[in-house]
Parts: C-alpha cells; structure tokens; sequence
C-alpha cells in the first residue's frame, strides 16, 4: 500500500504554540471573579478524626465557603470506588483531604485552612507492604491491608507445570528485586477550573488524561447527569499517569455549584509532590530454571506493590505486570503471584509504563545474570528466548506481528555488534526447534 | 579510576487497556471545500496524538495533512474516548478516525462514481483528488465534490468511528486471558562510565531499537523514545520518592529532594525503529508511548556489572549503593 501522509515526518500540530508559549492551558484560562481553593489536608498518616470546627474559617474575611463530607452528595469515587471526597471518620495517608475553603484570594484561603479546628487521634501507621503483610500489622483499611481479586488474595498466572519445568533445568537463577516509588514529575501540576454557566450547566477546564471518566466521576460525585457538565480540555501539560485520577476536578465541580460562581484550584509543585498519584514500589522474587544450553523452561515470580491507601488502579497494575512478567520469552512453565497492598501513603496509581517497568527491569537483571551464570553472550540468550510467531504467553494468547529477534538484529546494526551468522539468520517467524 | 561498561536489555509493551474493553470514537466532518475536521476527545499531554490522528484522518480521506483540524477539546461536541494511557491513543483512537474517515469518503465516493462514470469500488482518494484506480487522470477534486454533495446534493459529509476491544477477563484460576490488542517489542544497549572513587555514573549512550508496527510519524515516535530513554536514566540512576522507612519524616517535597535528569544527564540517544506492522492497527501502528521508560534502567544496570563487576537489584542506583558494592566485593 502506497503511503502519503502516514510515515511521513510532519510537524507537529500544536508544535509552533506549543515552544512559543501560546498554547492556552487550563491555568491560562481566566474568569473576571474566580474564586481560588485551598485544602484542609490530613497532618498525621493514620488516624480517627474526633472533631472537626470550621466555624472560625467561614468567618474569614473573603471566605465564600467551606466544605466538609457533609457538602458532598455521593462522597465515595476513584477506580476502586473506595476513596472519599472528602475524609469522613478517618483518614489513612498524610494529606489526605479532610476540608476544602473557596476565597476571594489565597491569602484569605489559607487564613481559613489555618483556623479549621481539627482534633485527629493518631494511630499507628504502616509505610512498608512488606511489613503491611504479616499478620498483626496496623490495619490501613478495616478489611485488611491486601487487596482481594475475588476469593485470592493475589492475581494468579499459571502455564504449564513450573516444577516439573525445574526438574528439566540445569540451573537455577534467583533473585530480589527492588524497583522504587516514582513521581510523574509532569511539568504542569493538577489545576481545574469550574465556571457556573448562565444555562445553569457546569464548564470544567481539565488537565485530566481521560476526559469521559473525569466527567462521569464528577458527574456522580456532585449529582448531575452528563447532559449538566461540559469538560474542556485536550491539551494537557504532560502527565506521565498522573493525570488519570480525577485530582482537582471534582473539588472545583463541588465549589463552583455551591458558591455559584467560578472557582479554581491550583496545587503547588509540593501538593503534587507529597499527595498526588504515583508509581507504588514493587518487590518481586524471581526464580528461572535454564537448560546448559540458555533455554528458560520454567519462571516462579511473586510481586509485591505499594498500592498506598487506596485501590485506584492498583488492581489493574497488578493484572497488568502478571499478564507478562514472564517477559518478551517463550517460557513453557510459568508460575505468577502479584499481590496488592495497602499502606499508609498517598493512594498510588497509573505511570508510564504500569506493571510492565518493573517487570522489565527485574525480568531483564534475571537474564542478564542467566548469561553470566551460563557463560553465554547475553544477545545470544534472549535470541534464544525470544518468543516467534504464533507461540503463546502465559496467560495463553497467541502472538502475531512478533518482532523481538528483527528489534535485536536493528540494534546490532546500530551499534555495530557482530552477530554470529545462526543469530543472523534468525526470524521471527521460523518455527522454534525441539 | 574511570571503567566503562555495555549492558542489554530487551522487552514488550501491551497495546491498549489490559483486559481489553476500552473504546474510543471518532467523528469526521468534511467542509465545503474539502477541509476536514476530526473530532474526538483524545487528550493530548504532549505526545503528539493530534498530528499522529490528523495523518490517518488525512491518508484515509486522501486529503493533505494541513486540511485536516483536530477538535479534541470538548465533550460537549467530541464523541467518547476512554483516555490517553496504555499505549492506545495512537491504536485505538487511529483505528476509529480510520473508520469514520472510510464512512465520509464513501459519501464522497458515492458522487464522484457518477462524475467519473466508473462503481465507488474502483475509486481511490489522494493528494486531495479522487481518481479510479488504475488510471489516475481519471479524476476529480475532493473539494469540488464536498462543495456538491453539501449544496446540490443536501448531503452532511459526516463519518463515524468506534474501535473498542472485546473485554477479556482472567481465568481466577489459571489467569487466562486475551488482554492486549498487539505488543511491540524493544532493545536497549546502555553504554556507562563508573567512577570507583565517587561511585558515580555517567551515561554515555543509550542506543534504542523498538519494533512500533507502523511509525505514523517516525519524528513523534523518535521523540517518545528519547523522552523515555531520558526518564530511563532517572530511574535507574536518579529518583527515589521514598529515600526512608517514613515517607512522613523524610518526604520529597521539592525537586530539590526529588532529582530529576536534566538535559546534562541524558546521553547521546541513537534510534532505530523497525516496523513489523500490526495486523490489527491503523496501517500496521502499534503503541510506542509507554514502553520507551522500561528497558534502559535494567540496561544500564547490567552496563554497570560490566562496568565493575557488580550486581545492584535495589533502584535507583545511587553513588552509595556503588561504593558499598564495590566494598563487599573487596
């Protein structure tokens, strides 16, 4: 098929706004009279909220309103459904939202945030899913602190028998490995902008990832039918995942209704730092059984994520790196646990690359340390491996458009590594010997 | 002293909401003149999707690239897109704007049948004309035709797209599951300089292979992956959200706790892209938008063990870490 515009090097759309600093983001976006907001957030990592006064902030000069859970009609949203608006009797991570104030300005906004009365009594925290795991730890939910995929406490992925798999092996392989909690680090931090419209309908400027689940939360969350709220938006300033959780939306939603008028919230760089969304830390064991000759016949994994407080995406993260930690490999026997859990941190969430950056980096250190432990050239191992044509996973898909051999033959060229003449000769779509 | 080190790591990225079930729609809209819109609510955070989106719309229709406007902004006016993540803007969403691209030229075609005296069947559009296939003087202007078919024919030139994967749930026993609508692949080679006085690490280059299926815009996706290859460096060598046992006593607050690479941290980033296309995408395209962050850390890892001879399995790998490494290994 002949081609004339896909394939083609053509600049980028919004390439020219964009680098000379014309493109309207969502904080760009002014309205004569908007109010600006600032939260009550959680001091301590776990604890009973005893009481709450916010008598003294509403009387701050240029307050407009204050919200509580009170304000809120459904208070309960986000992926897993389990997280709250607004905290109610407790909280579970340090700056988790307990108050909102909208204000004329931010001086009087944080005045009001200071004079809300808050009585917390401390509980003992858990930060580690390590230490989250054994029984006896300090609960971060009433139900325990592992999530449950149905009657399983871990997503399960079994292929083949893994131990008749390491009785054929000649060597085993273990290790630990440790991939770390990450931040998104977008440039533009979570803002929204909610404006009241004549019509009596609701105009969201949003830097969300995914706009239609953005409207359907804050469509639930304040109680109106999609028809009542528009989202605009589109053009986003980076957001790496960051973005996928409903942030800031929901809050200027709940604001602009009650006080009628245009509200935004803009979260400093530290708020997106210390409270937003982020990639949870995995610790995963690995065990490979591997033929003299660098076959893998069997791969034993258990992965561990910080899910921090609450579901959000988790589960799904978790599905995701089991689905294919065996990795990019033809493995006949593949035993697979991936577990979830909570701790007493900021809910974690979406980043580039979900279950699949860890499983890559602990996936890869395994074969790296397989070719040295066989003495073999690491290329040659993963040629070996690499899973051809028409081979499945260990969830038992089957493969088309496999490329990992054509991918390794374009870096050799790219780096000028030699290749032997069998690694050369190598394709995709030949059949596996044996 | 200074030692320099090569390491590889390969992978695959899923296209596309695991588990399947994620829709997205396209609407296209074709202008008196034969200037198109496309609108949909794909959010762009940077990674291009409305150039990418615009090209397919524009090879579809057989119109320019400059004659296509992405209307993206508004759900009030754009149709259904379950979001910008899981490698699918690029898969999905294109797969939808082919399809409502295929619906406006069939109106398209309907007309110009007549004008050129050959079935809809034969004709094929490009370069802004709509020709029968075969014999390319034989042809037509598209803007002439959308000018007729809205005026003398009445006609709303509109096509509608909807791709959406059939959810696969897991087996709860075995994991079962159809849960990506295609992968693409990847390989790494990291290139480091250790200094065993400072333990520090410098890397040199990385250089970038990955199969994307159909490079829709091989600048864009070469832009993907030397933004990945840089958060790659971070990872591997540089950021840690929480340094302590109490992310309470010792929180990264500032980008002063929480380091980033800058643009003096990224190496020298070479890219080849290989294209084994998708029988599933639009044009063959496969999601490159995530995987780019994940084979550089374990690759720059194993550049490190051939660098000094030691393992580190804990990220990101700091200075300390090398030093101690180096010190158990005497």
């Amino acid at each position: 098929m002949a081609l004339n515009v896909v394939g083609q090097r053509v600049k980028r759309y919004d390439g020219l706004a964009h680098v000379a600093g014309e493109t309207r983001f969502v904080d760009d976006v002014i309205v004569p009279g908007t109010l600006v907001v600032k939260g009550l957030r959680s001091p301590v990592p776990k604890g009973k909220i005893k009481s709450l006064d916010v008598s003294a902030a509403e009387k701050v000069p240029g307050v407009v309103a204050v919200m509580t859970h009170k304000d809120v009609p459904n208070n309960r949203y986000g992926w897993g459904g389990d997280q709250y608006v607004l905290a109610e009797d407790h909280v579970r991570y340090r700056g988790e939202l307990i108050a909102v104030v909208a204000a004329e300005n931010e001086d009087a906004a944080l005045e009001a945030v200071d004079k809300m009365k808050l009585e917390i009594e401390e509980q003992e925290p858990v930060f580690d899913p390590l230490e989250a795991m054994k029984p006896g730890a300090p609960k971060v939910r009433p139900e325990g602190n592992i999530f449950m995929y149905g009657d399983s406490p871990c997503r399960k992925i079994i292929f083949g028998d893994v131990n008749e798999g390491f009785k054929k092996a000649d060597i085993i392989v273990e290790g630990k490995y440790h991939h770390q909690g990450l931040k998104h680090a977008q440039m533009e931090p979570h803002v929204s902008l909610a404006v009241p419209e004549a019509t009596g309908r609701l105009t969201i400027y949003t830097v969300s990832q995914a706009m239609y689940f953005h409207l359907t939360w804050v469509c639930n969350i304040v109680g109106l039918p999609m028809s009542k709220v528009r989202m605009i938006g589109g053009t986003v300033g980076g957001g790496f995942g960051a973005k996928n959780d409903v942030h800031a939306d929901h809050i200027a939603a709940l604001l602009a209704l009650k006080t009628g008028r245009p509200v935004k919230w803009r979260w400093t760089r530290e708020e997106d730092l210390l409270f937003s969304t982020f990639r949870g830390s995995w610790d995963m064991e690995f065990k490979d059984g591997v033929t003299k000759d660098g076959r893998l016949v069997a791969r034993q994994v258990k992965s561990i994520r910080d899910s921090g407080a609450y579901t959000s995406l988790n589960a799904y993260v978790v599905d995701k790196h089991c689905f294919l930690v065996a990795g990019p490999y033809f493995i006949p026997n593949v035993y697979v646990e991936g577990y979830c859990v909570y701790t007493n941190k900021p809910p974690a969430s979406s980043m580039r690359g979900f279950g699949i950056t860890p499983a890559t980096y602990a996936g890869e250190m395994q074969m790296n340390k397989i070719a040295e432990a066989l003495g073999m050239d690491p290329w040659e191992l993963r040629f070996k491996n690499a899973f051809r044509e028409g081979e499945m996973t260990a969830t038992q898909r089957v493969l088309d458009s496999v490329a990992l051999i054509e991918t390794m033959q374009a870096l050799a060229g790219l780096v000028g590594k030699e290749l032997p003449p069998h690694l050369k000769a190598m394709a995709s779509t030949q059949k596996r010997e044996g | 002293m200074k030692k320099r080190g090569v390491g590889l790591a390969v992978g695959l990225y899923p296209t596309g909401m695991s588990g399947g079930g994620d829709s997205s729609q396209a609407v296209v809209k074709v202008k008196p003149d034969g200037s198109v819109d496309l609108i949909l609510t794909s959010v762009d955070i940077g990674q291009g999707c409305k150039t990418v989106l615009a090209q397919i719309a524009a090879e579809e229709l057989g119109v320019p690239y400059d004659r296509v406007d992405v209307v993206n902004d508004d759900t009030d006016t754009g149709p259904l897109c379950f979001g910008t993540f899981a490698s699918r803007v690029t898969f999905v969403a294109g797969n939808a704007t082919k399809e409502a691209a295929r619906e406006a030229k069939q109106i398209l075609f309907s007309i110009a049948a007549d004008k050129l005296e050959a079935s809809p069947e034969d004709l094929e559009a490009a370069n802004g004309k709509i020709y029968v296939k075969g014999a390319p003087e034989r042809s037509v202007d598209i803007g002439a035709i959308a000018g007729e078919a809205t005026f003398g024919l009445r006609k709303v030139i509109v096509g509608r797209g909807h791709y959406m994967r059939t959810p696969s749930a897991p087996d709860p026993a075995t994991g079962k599951t159809d849960p990506f609508a295609t992968l693409a692949w990847a390989a790494v080679q990291a290139e480091v300089e250790v200094d065993t006085d400072t333990g520090e690490v410098t890397v040199l280059r990385l250089d970038c292979a990955y199969d994307v299926g159909r490079a829709v815009n091989p600048l864009l996706v070469e832009g993907q992956i030397e933004g990945g290859a840089g958060m790659g460096v971070g990872a591997a060598l540089m950021e840690q959200l929480y340094p302590y046992k109490s992310p309470v006593k010792f929180p990264a607050e500032t980008f002063g706790d929480y380091v980033i690479p800058t643009a003096m941290d990224v190496p020298d980033i070479r890219t080849v892209i290989y294209e084994c296309p998708s029988t599933n995408g639009p044009f063959g395209a496969k999601g490159i938008g995530e995987m780019t962050a994940n084979a550089p850390a374990p690759a720059i890892v194993a550049a490190i063990h051939d660098a000094i001879g030691v393992w580190i399995d804990e990220l990101p790998v700091t200075p300390e870490k090398v030093l101690r490494a180096l010190q158990a290994k005497g």
